[in-house]
């Protein structure tokens, strides 16, 4: 009789729970499905099941122009729609060997930094919802419908804008975009205090984020990671700096960097972040030369309208370009940029036709999803889910 | 190969990092050639300032290995594992290998390319652990069967879908538009 | 002296609408009559049914029903965070509406708004959610890929989501803005008026018939 209660003790205290913290969860961030064995409240494994928004944009991208793409290609990881059509429109640009002008690219670094922001908000706003700080959720959204605004001002939407066009953007800022943006800067630093001192001495916050999560960097640098994930734990790899793109080199900015690599590390990596591209912004705003906005090659970029009245080739360019596109020669580019969760990177394939070949976007939540599973074992299921927050996940981006 | 700078629009590079450049890649193309032997390495391009070496699909595993291990600072992350459909030029699917070398801020490309017959390549999940994610989408989207994956399930279509939709011969799906030309002819669900 | 007494225009415009008819000084002038015990039958009838709110228990329930819309915390993609920045964020508050209370578990809420592309692989789930909410129960189909296929007509998208769900108001745009996401909703409010209770079953002629899962 003590044998068989013995034996059955043995096996209660082994006894492994699989839960399926299912696709409709309200900290999942999305719809990610999380197989999550568990052992009282301890988990053991995390299996991740992904493509429940998969929506086949890589195979619809085959089937339009280019600039047609753009708008399929930014809907990949919705938060930071302006990374996306960047590194789609910078592999283009690389295939065809076309110059931007440097207004260009001093307005693009300043949407592509507003758009970091505007992530980082949202990202703080959720995450500290999924842990419990509530007021997050309205400051976070409250200053990112300002961000909003001067993207309403510049391009006519808030999101998804399509204002990344290949060679260029499509318009150019309008007069009163410099004296709200700059109001912006100046408000946000103080506002970025205001969050700060919510949260980082915060008692619940720091006994959720201190010390859970943690993933050594050798590991991490295994499974692929990049972005704010790997510069928590102490490796400064930012692809501004390191293999610096468009006109990143221009800019006097710094890249934080954690120490122990915990959830406490990301949270403060992401808020220096956003301070960091304050000063980016505020750089390109004060050097933004003169010039085109976009190409003068028309035979990639649509002429000016007012052009369309008087001259006859630029009739021409703009119905080629508008009925059939642009042609593209045969060759493949994979451009990475620095989005908000890390490496992104476009591959486009062209053969020689007005429509892309192939178009791969290598997401950064689809490879960092994979060191959920590291971040979870042997830690409790509460501190997983702030995990979770801070990983980030952005599962438009994960299942493409 | 350094950019054309055509006047003041231009993007000014100062200070650029070294890229692979063509001599380059011809050496690291060499030394494969010298290690695993002739037929291993196919191609190598260099093109966009882009360093391509295109393997066979059996040398995968070593090559991938040695950039990894053996030379000083190696290729030691893997951003990108992608599939490619090449219709019409055969052999159709492609498999891209993006690595990276951190020390030597490098980047180098290795592809290789199979057929839909036999559409086999071994895995490198034991070498960069990172593929685990990026193999499973390749087999789901282009049917590349990966020789050693520890799990190899579909990842983004369901479990029980048949085909591999992102082959170019896969129909692209999806339900007529409908115009007061053709609404009458086509069954609406309630129908 | 002669006191001239007037006889008031007949109320022909029904119950619910007495203000408007005559103005100030008509009423005036009924008040006073009431007040007098003048008067009489179908007059006093229709006088006490002008001027009480609650007339009838529909009317009541309808009401209480539009101004407590328990949204289900649902978001699929981009447009989930336009529907999140219509309910969290301060400029653009669904609380004024009374929508702010976000359950998720299906059991506890009314009203389910897709928001966001439907995939072939989440299909099934969706459908599974709004089998477990309770009656009643709405649905706001939010954006251009929820109500249609939108820009993404392939083979991993279900082409609009009312090829499965019955739904009551579709809010186009891509992502539709917070303030059109709230339209649509305040539509729904209006809607709820209109039908009390039934809201789909009337545009689908399924009155009277009960869902079988």
């Amino acid at each position: 009789m003590t044998d068989a209660l013995a034996a059955h003790e043995a096996d209660v205290d082994a006894e492994l729970l699989t839960i399926n913290l299912g696709p409709h969860h309200p900290a999942t961030h999305g719809v990610l499905r999380l197989l999550c064995t568990l052992e009282a409240e301890v988990v053991r494994d995390i299996k991740p099941i992904i493509g429940y928004v998969h929506t086949g944009i890589e195979k619809s991208c085959e089937d339009q122009q280019y600039w047609k793409a753009i708008t399929f290609v930014e809907r990949m990881d919705y938060l930071a729609y302006y990374f996306n059509s960047h590194a789609f429109v910078m592999a283009v640009e690389r295939l065809l060997g076309e110059e931007v002008p440097r207004r260009a690219e001093y307005l693009r670094v300043i949407h592509l930094e507003l758009n970091r922001i505007a992530s980082h908000l949202f990202w703080i706003a959720t995450a500290a919802l999924d842990i419990g700080a509530v007021t997050m959720l309205w400051w976070g959204c409250r200053d990112r419908d300002r961000v909003l605004d001067l993207f309403e001002m510049s391009s006519g939407q808030r999101i998804h804008t399509r204002y990344f066009q290949v060679g260029g953007v499509m318009e150019d800022i309008p007069p009163g975009f410099d004296a709200k943006c700059r109001e912006f800067i100046e408000e946000m630093p103080t506002r970025l205090d205001q969050y700060e001192a919510l949260l980082d001495q915060n008692e619940i916050w720091l006994r959720r984020t201190k010390g859970t999560g943690i993933v050594p960097e050798e590991r991490l640098l295994e499974l692929g990671v990049t972005g704010p994930l790997l510069r928590a734990s102490g490796n400064p790899w930012d692809l501004r700096k390191a293999m610096p793109y468009s006109v990143y080199e221009d800019f006097d900015f710094g890249i934080p960097v954690g120490t122990v690599g915990d959830n406490y590390d990301r949270y403060r990596v992401r808020m220096a972040e956003m301070r960091e591209s304050l000063k980016i912004v505020e750089q390109a705003l004060e050097g933004l030369p003169e010039g085109p906005y976009i190409t003068p090659n028309r035979k990639v970029a649509l002429p000016p309208r007012h052009e369309l009245a008087t001259s006859m080739e630029s009739l021409i360019h703009h119905f080629k370009l508008v009925t059939e596109g642009f042609r593209v020669p045969p060759g493949e580019a994979y451009v990475p940029v620095e989005s908000p969760r890390g490496e992104l990177g476009c591959f486009v394939l062209a053969d020689g036709s007005a429509k892309p070949a192939r178009v791969h976007m290598r997401d950064p939540s689809f490879v960092n999803l994979q060191a959920l599973a590291d971040m979870g074992r042997g830690c409790l299921i509460a501190d997983f889910i702030s995990s979770i927050a801070m990983l980030d996940p952005i599962l438009g981006g994960v299942d493409r | 190969m350094t950019r054309a700078s055509a006047g003041a629009s231009s993007t000014r590079r100062k200070g650029r990092k070294k890229l692979p450049d063509a001599t380059g890649l011809e050496l690291v193309a060499q030394s494969l050639r010298e290690r695993h032997g002739d037929e291993a390495v196919v191609d190598s391009t260099y093109y966009r300032e882009q360093a391509t070496i295109e393997v066979r699909p059996e040398s995968v595993r070593d090559v991938l290995g040695a950039l990894k291990d053996d030379h000083k600072e190696g290729y030691d992350f893997l951003s990108s594992l992608h599939g490619c459909d090449y219709l019409p030029e055969e052999p159709r699917l492609g498999v891209h290998y993006q690595l990276l070398s951190m020390e030597r801020t490098d980047r180098l490309c290795v592809k290789t390319r199979v057929g839909v017959e036999e559409p086999t390549v071994p895995s490198v999940v034991d070498l960069f652990p990172t593929a685990d994610f990026h193999e499973r989408e390749v087999w789901d989207m282009f049917g590349v069967v990966f020789d050693g994956h520890p799990d190899p399930r579909r990842i983004l279509m369901p479990e029980d879908y048949t085909g591999h939709p992102q082959r170019r011969d896969f129909p692209m799906g999806g339900e007529p538009v409908l115009f007061t030309f053709n609404e009458h002819k086509l069954p609406r669900w309630y129908d | 002296m002669d006191v001239k007494r007037e006889k008031l225009p007949a109320s022909g415009s029904g119950a619910g609408d007495g203000q408007a008819d005559g103005g100030l000084r008509v009423n005036q002038l009924r008040a006073q009559q009431l007040l007098r015990g003048e008067l009489e039958g179908r007059d006093l009838e229709e006088y006490v049914e002008e001027r009480v709110l609650l007339t009838k228990l529909d009317q009541a329930q309808a009401w209480a029903r539009k101004n407590a819309i328990w949204p289900l915390g649902f978001g699929l993609a981009c447009c989930a965070i336009e529907m999140i920045t219509a309910i969290g964020s301060p400029r653009n508050d669904l609380a004024r509406f009374g929508a702010e209370v976000i359950r998720f578990s299906p059991r506890q809420a009314d009203m389910l708004i897709i928001s966001g592309r439907v995939s072939i692989k989440m299909a099934p789930v969706i459908r599974r959610l709004y089998d477990q909410m309770l009656e009643p129960k709405w649905v706001i189909s939010m954006g251009a890929c929820a109500s249609s296929a939108g820009m993404f007509n392939n083979y991993a998208i279900v082409a609009g989501v009312d090829k499965f769900l019955p739904v009551d108001v579709y809010v186009p745009g891509c992502p539709p803005r917070p303030e059109a996401l709230m339209h649509g909703i305040i539509q729904l409010q209006d809607k709820i008026t209109d039908d009390p209770g039934l809201g789909w079953r009337k545009q689908y002629e399924a009155e009277g018939s009960e869902e079988v899962a």
